[in-house]
């Protein structure tokens, strides 16, 4: 019986510890929806050990054991595929503001060098004294 | 440095880490084109490539970090873009295109009246031959590339080409980053948005540093990378050049 107190213990950390996460703002709120979906279904499996012998059953598994190793591979890969598309979607994002940051730089040397042709006020010094 | 637009023609460099022959071409290219505008896209180069760029009329772009040929061109284009350049050539830092060729192919342009004109070193002319699984890599490219752009290519990975203002538009948002994306894939951005591409013959130079590879495996990889990059760009939903804000 030990085994269970610790099996539904340990979902219910996994609960607490998104929860906490989420209100630290560490985790943005739509990854953590995934996740804690993903954590109460877990917590409800672990409760109630023979609804997964029930499901399983249902689908046509023989092991119930199986099935929960399953749905883990197919969450993992399904977390695994959202990263991607999340890191793509980071580099396009990177790329177009170290384009802009470039462009922005051009401007600037460009403004710049005009300002000192024209002998106008140079940023070459910093403005910490002023002559008495 | 100079930073207002003096000319139509914008010639755009893509340089990562080419302190040595970088300042070779400039020359070259300043004297071959007394009227162009020259851009140095640096990207990202840990050497003084930016220094050295820095000679001449050539306007200096610093990308922060490394993006690839790809991303160093769309920030070329999107330059161009905002300053009103009408014609874009790009040419590869290493010294491998001829600046003297460049007049030819922007004249191209008008005269076969297409939006992109290719430097292709084995139209009949230039010695450059490329033997075993990478000429047969080479061959397939540009036969089905042929195919999707309609006009015979024989030289589909140049990175010598010619860009009117609807191609600078259209490049300004869409260019990939992806190894071979910047020539691949481009092509088949540029020809489902309905732009015309043509190509004539230059010479290629040995590049000023480095060999290229032989190596079978190598060719192999470069193979599939680049079947690849073409099966994916031609499932891709197209983008029409006038949709996209510049």
């Amino acid at each position: 019986m030990s085994g269970y107190y610790f099996a539904l213990a340990s979902c219910v950390a996994l609960v607490v510890f998104l929860v906490v996460l989420l209100r630290r703002r560490r985790l943005r709120e739509k990854y953590a929806t995934t996740w804690i979906v993903l954590a109460l279904g877990v917590c409800g499996l672990g409760a109630f050990p023979h609804l997964v012998e029930a499901i399983a059953s249902a689908v046509g598994v023989e092991t119930p054991s199986n099935l929960i190793f399953a749905l883990a591979l197919m969450v993992l890969l399904g977390v695994c595929i959202q990263l991607s598309i999340e890191i793509t979607e980071l580099e396009e994002e990177t790329r177009t503001l170290a384009e802009e940051m470039a462009l922005l730089r051009f401007d600037l040397e460009s403004l710049r060098s005009t300002v000192d042709a024209a002998g106008g006020p140079t940023d070459t010094e910093p403005h910490t004294s002023s002559p008495t | 440095m100079t930073s207002a637009r003096t000319s139509d023609l914008l010639v755009v460099v893509p340089a990562w880490n080419e302190q040595e022959a970088l300042p070779g071409v400039l020359d070259e290219l300043h004297d071959a084109l007394p009227g162009a505008d020259f851009l140095v896209v640096n990207d990202g180069s840990s050497d003084r490539t930016s220094e050295v760029a820095r000679r001449g009329r050539t306007m200096v772009l610093d990308l922060p970090v490394n993006l690839g040929v790809g991303g160093a061109m769309r920030a070329g284009y999107k330059f161009a873009a905002r300053k009103g350049y009408g014609v874009v050539v790009q040419v590869d830092g290493d010294g491998q295109h001829d600046p003297a060729d460049v007049p030819r192919v922007v004249e191209a342009l008008t005269s076969a009246e297409a939006d992109i004109v290719i430097g292709a070193r084995f139209a009949d002319k230039g010695a450059y031959v490329a033997r075993g699984p990478r000429r047969w890599a080479m061959k397939l490219l540009s036969f089905s590339l042929s195919k999707v752009v309609g006009t015979r290519l024989t030289d589909t990975t140049s990175g010598f080409k010619a860009s009117n203002r609807r191609a600078i538009e259209l490049f300004a948002v869409d260019y990939p980053a992806e190894y071979l994306g910047d020539t691949i894939e481009s092509l088949v951005i540029a020809s489902r948005a309905g732009l015309t591409i043509r190509q004539i013959g230059v010479e290629m130079r040995p590049r000023a540093g480095g060999t290229p590879s032989h190596n079978p495996a190598k060719a192999a990889l470069f193979l599939g990378r680049a079947v690849l990059a073409l099966v994916i760009a031609l499932s891709r939903p197209s983008r029409q050049p006038n949709g996209a804000t510049s």
